[in-house]
């Protein structure tokens, strides 16, 4: 019931801004937010860590004439992304308190779709029918597209379009895959599904059944070649916006993978590895290359997103334990420093006036220090230094690339190993860049540039305190993943 | 001979006839129309009471073939009230009410005959009452003839317009060609099989000598071809934009969804019940045509700046993926049967809100250009509030959950089908479609060029937008209702 009324609030949250009386609280949605944010947390406390199976569930009827229940429930593989959610979304408004998104429109309505996305986003991780998963995993779109229109940046329409077609592009190929997969199995229950490990599936079957699924949620992943409406949705949208796109919408993409196109259709996963590990590896350099290129600072961070989410990609594509809790891992660590980094990149801009690397000049840890020092950790923290959360992901997933799963070519995933290698220096090389660019060097002269204020701690300190402990103590999230991942994969 | 009738399996059937006939006579004897209005509405609840009522008994079949003649075959019935016929009645009568709404204003505004409209009205929805209940070759091509033959002088009622000439020329000219394709086809499926109700149509092509077996073909395929024209299937559909741009605009939305719904019944009636046994030969044909008038319907309505034809063109598209279901043939065949129907019963809804909230907007701007939707949230929020629903809901998406559900139990009956090549041309072709919903419901919330006063939407066309709308959310909250429905009639 706990997961319900996870749910239940911030539907019920948006639901009552349509009450006129309510719209002028500004404190709204930090309260609902903090409401399901201690929900999450309980969640995680109720949670038997000893346990691998699903837990906390919640299974009712829906429509029997097609098989469809509600089921919800989480497993080590889910909660984390959960608690990531439901914390994001309630530092957002934190953020949002005292700097609230530029443009016209009434703060109620961004309110609203900020809580009506955090619906749809948990609602992705803790469902377990597959039609459930696919409804709560279009319920993100129409919010997020309007977030991305009406307080975006000045390319704001064409952006939030290339953003929603792209993306319902992707998910009609996706509910092809997974009726295609429920249809001849004879239940859309993923529990069940994941446990049959495709039993009852022709090879054929399954390996169409993984292309359709996989590239539904390659899209939004996203996997080079597919990641083009990223950049432009990341770029244009406001910093809660790039927050939550970054933070949680992308790891829909790699966590739907993990739960259902690895399980479901493990012989279509097999087949198919080879490809996802190659177009991984591109999206590595490519998005390392790609940062190299870029002015904008919010450009720069997309761009590395798709990098980031290369390594979990990669992880994925070894059908390994080890390597599926490298993306499992990555996930979190790429969720709390992107989501740092689209916070600071938000703050420069409302101080500069621009994200501009050429336009902000250099000296910024002389002009404003803490602000510079975060910005520094966060990206220390994003080019993988070890004891800091994002190494941990991408060390294991190239670990898990040297020693694939039986029946992959280990030649292939080996030289994988070395261009993704490749990739992780030149993604220091880029962040270093940035940071030599804007952080050191003699400040022009410029308006005084605001310190950091206190929402701003508020809201970054979380993230920065979790990035520490994550990357010093990775068992926290490795414990949870690793004994579900490895009965994912048919281990047992 | 004498039959026995059942007149509770008619009863409403023979309430609208008999109220089409009262409300003739009352205009001959001057009763004001907004009486006339009021009593056609009245009529039509009373028909969706009596359905209702028949609902919550069993099945029921009238104008059978006695005894003395059936031999050891089916029991052949005419007309049957089961919960297949009884579910279109409903969707018919429904959407009905909201169309005769939608003419209060638009009978004073075109200055169109009060009696003659409302009397022509229900002799079509008595041809769509019977067409979803009939069960013989017969007794089809005659229900579907009495509901096109008053649709072609509702739509040239505004006598003063060309173009309403124009659109009824066309309809009545290629529903005539339709008509005769149809019958052809009949004739020869006749010819092969000796028989006309449709449950020894089955019986007798399945045991067509070989020799005869192309000659049955042909036959079906044809009788599909009659049944394609009426729902606007590609390669049968360019009437459709002219007739809707062309007629009042509840004509319009009688067609794009009374008239459909119907024709969509007769041909899941004729294939599933008749042809069964010819499914390799309908299946592929009807899953050809699906792609085609989903592609075509779509790529075209992105071209559209004139809200009617907008609409139309979104319809043409809309017919493609209520066909693609039945594009599997004889394989699991009840699924398609109800995954087209939950497709039709949820877009009625849907559909007819949009038209709705568009002859409300037609009030202020007659020309009804796309361009004339900006700012109307500001003009007037909620039609504005409604029609951004009903087309997040024709594009398929949350918070429009009831169009997601349509999509969901299309593809799903398709994907169970083994048509994985059709489910992918309409994941496609559902992005494009979003793209022009979007497109206009991004416009009700721009700025308007000039500001204008509120828009005024009257009590009747406001209620018929209201009334869609609760349907809307009611389905969204709870899409289960349908789905469930459906299952249940196959």
């Amino acid at each position: 019931m706990i997961l319900l009324a996870m749910l239940a609030v911030p539907l019920a949250g948006a639901l009552l801004l349509l009450v006129p009386g309510l719209r002028q609280n500004r404190l709204h949605g930090t309260v609902v937010s903090g409401i399901t944010l201690i929900l999450a947390l309980a969640a995680a406390l109720a949670f038997d860590h000893g346990n691998p199976r699903m837990q906390l569930e919640v299974d009712r009827a829906w429509a029997p004439a097609i098989g469809l229940r509600f089921h919800l429930g989480v497993d080590g593989i889910s909660l984390p992304l959960v608690v990531l959610t439901a914390l994001l979304t309630f530092l957002c408004f934190l953020y949002l308190l005292r700097h609230p998104a530029a443009g016209g429109a009434s703060p109620a309505l961004l309110t609203a779709l900020l809580l009506v996305l955090e619906v749809g986003m948990l609602g992705t991780f803790v469902a377990l029918d597959l039609v459930l998963f696919f409804v709560f995993f279009e319920v993100v779109l129409i919010p997020m597209y309007v977030v991305i229109a009406v307080w975006g940046g000045p390319g704001r329409r064409a952006a939030a379009y290339k953003f929603i077609l792209y993306t319902l592009l992707g998910s009609g190929v996706l509910l092809v895959g997974l009726l295609l997969v429920g249809v001849n199995a004879g239940t859309l229950d993923m529990v069940e599904l994941a446990a049959r490990h495709g039993e009852g599936l022709s090879r054929g079957m399954q390996i169409t059944a993984f292309l359709l699924i996989g590239l539904g949620l390659a899209v939004k992943a996203p996997m080079w070649p597919l990641h083009t409406w990223l950049p432009d949705a990341h770029t244009e949208a406001p910093t809660v916006g790039s927050v939550l796109l970054a933070g949680v919408l992308l790891k829909m993409g790699t966590y739907g993978l993990v739960r259902l196109a690895l399980p479901l259709a493990p012989e279509g996963a097999e087949f198919w590895a080879p490809w996802l590990g190659l177009l991984a590896v591109i999206g590595i350099i490519y998005g390392a290359l790609a940062c190299l290129a870029q002015s904008d600072l919010k450009r720069m961070i997309a761009f590395s997103s798709v990098g980031h989410m290369g390594f979990v990609l990669l992880g994925i594509a070894t059908l390994t334990p080890v390597g599926v809790n490298a993306a499992l891992f990555g996930n979190i660590a790429h969720g709390l420093i992107t989501g740092l980094l689209f916070f600071l990149a938000g703050a420069i801009k409302e101080r500069y006036g621009t994200g501009d690397l050429d336009e902000l000049g250099g000296g910024m840890l002389a002009k404003a220090p803490r602000l510079a020092a975060i910005l520094t950790f966060a990206c220390v923290a994003s080019l993988g230094l070890p004891g800091l959360a994002g190494f941990w992901g991408e060390m294991l997933a190239l670990l898990g690339a040297y020693q694939p799963g039986a029946g992959l070519p280990r030649e292939t995933f080996v030289t994988f190993m070395v261009f993704g290698g490749l990739g992780a220096v030149l993604t220091a090389a880029y962040f270093l860049r940035m940071l030599a660019k804007i952080t050191h060097g003699t400040p022009a002269d410029g308006p005084v540039v605001a310190g950091v204020t206190r929402h701003e701690y508020a809201a970054w300190v979380p993230l920065i305190t979790l990035t520490i402990v994550i990357g010093l103590w990775p068992k926290l999230i490795l414990d949870l993943t690793s004994a579900p991942v490895r009965a994912l994969l048919g281990g047992g | 001979m004498i039959q026995a009738i059942d007149y509770a399996a008619i009863a409403p059937v023979l309430i609208i006839a008999a109220a089409a006939v009262a409300l003739l006579l009352a205009d001959a004897f001057d009763v004001p129309k907004r009486f006339l209005g009021l009593g056609c509405a009245g009529a039509l609840l009373a028909g969706l009471v009596a359905v209702i009522a028949l609902a919550f008994g069993g099945p029921r079949a009238t104008f059978c073939l006695p005894s003395g003649l059936r031999g050891d075959g089916p029991p052949s019935c005419s007309y049957v009230a089961d919960d297949f016929a009884l579910l279109f009645q409903v969707i018919v009568l429904a959407a009905a009410v909201i169309v005769v709404l939608m003419s209060f204003d638009e009978i004073t505004a075109s200055r169109l005959p009060a009696g003659e409209y409302y009397f022509l009205l229900l002799c079509a929805l008595i041809g769509a009452l019977t067409l979803v209940a009939a069960r013989d070759l017969v007794l089809l091509i005659v229900a579907l003839e009495t509901l096109s033959l008053p649709v072609f002088a509702l739509v040239a009622l505004r006598r003063y317009d060309g173009r309403a000439g124009e659109a009824a020329l066309k309809l009545f000219l290629i529903s005539v060609i339709s008509a005769a394709v149809m019958l052809f086809g009949i004739s020869l499926v006749y010819g092969v099989t000796g028989a006309m109700h449709l449950d020894r149509v089955a019986a007798a092509l399945a045991r067509t000598p070989a020799d005869l077996k192309p000659v049955a073909a042909v036959g079906v395929v044809m009788v599909i071809a009659g049944f394609a024209f009426k729902v606007a299937a590609v390669p049968f559909h360019f009437w459709a934009p002219d007739v809707y741009q062309g007629s009042p605009l509840p004509v319009a939305a009688l067609l794009s969804v009374v008239s459909k719904a119907g024709g969509f019944a007769g041909l899941v009636i004729t294939v599933a019940i008749g042809f069964p046994s010819y499914g390799h030969v309908w299946g592929p044909l009807l899953a050809v045509l699906a792609a085609l008038t989903m592609t075509l319907g779509n790529v075209v309505a992105l071209r559209q700046r004139h809200a009617v034809r907008l609409l139309a063109w979104s319809s043409v598209a809309q017919s493609g993926y209520m066909l693609a279901p039945l594009a599997v043939g004889a394989r699991r065949l009840p699924d398609a049967v109800a995954a087209t129907a939950a497709y039709v019963a949820l877009y009625a809804v849907m559909n007819i809100g949009a038209f709705a909230v568009v002859a409300a907007v037609a009030r202020r701007y007659a020309r009804n250009f796309l361009t004339d939707y900006r700012g109307l949230a500001r003009a007037n929020p909620a039609a504005a509030a409604a029609l951004a629903f009903f087309l997040v809901c024709l594009a398929g998406l949350p918070p429009g959950v009831m169009g997601l559900f349509a999509k969901i139990v299309v593809f799903r009956a398709t994907v169970a089908g083994d048509v994985v090549w059709l489910a992918v041309v309409m994941a496609i072709n559902t992005v494009i479609g979003l793209y022009y919903y979007l497109a206009w419901a991004v416009r009700l919330f721009a700025a308007p060029e000039t500001e204008g006063p509120p828009l005024r939407t009257g009590w009747a066309v406001g209620a018929a937008i209201g009334a869609a709308a609760a349907g809307a959310v009611v389905l969204s909250v709870a899409p289960q209702l349908v789905v469930q429905t459906v299952s249940a009639i196959t």
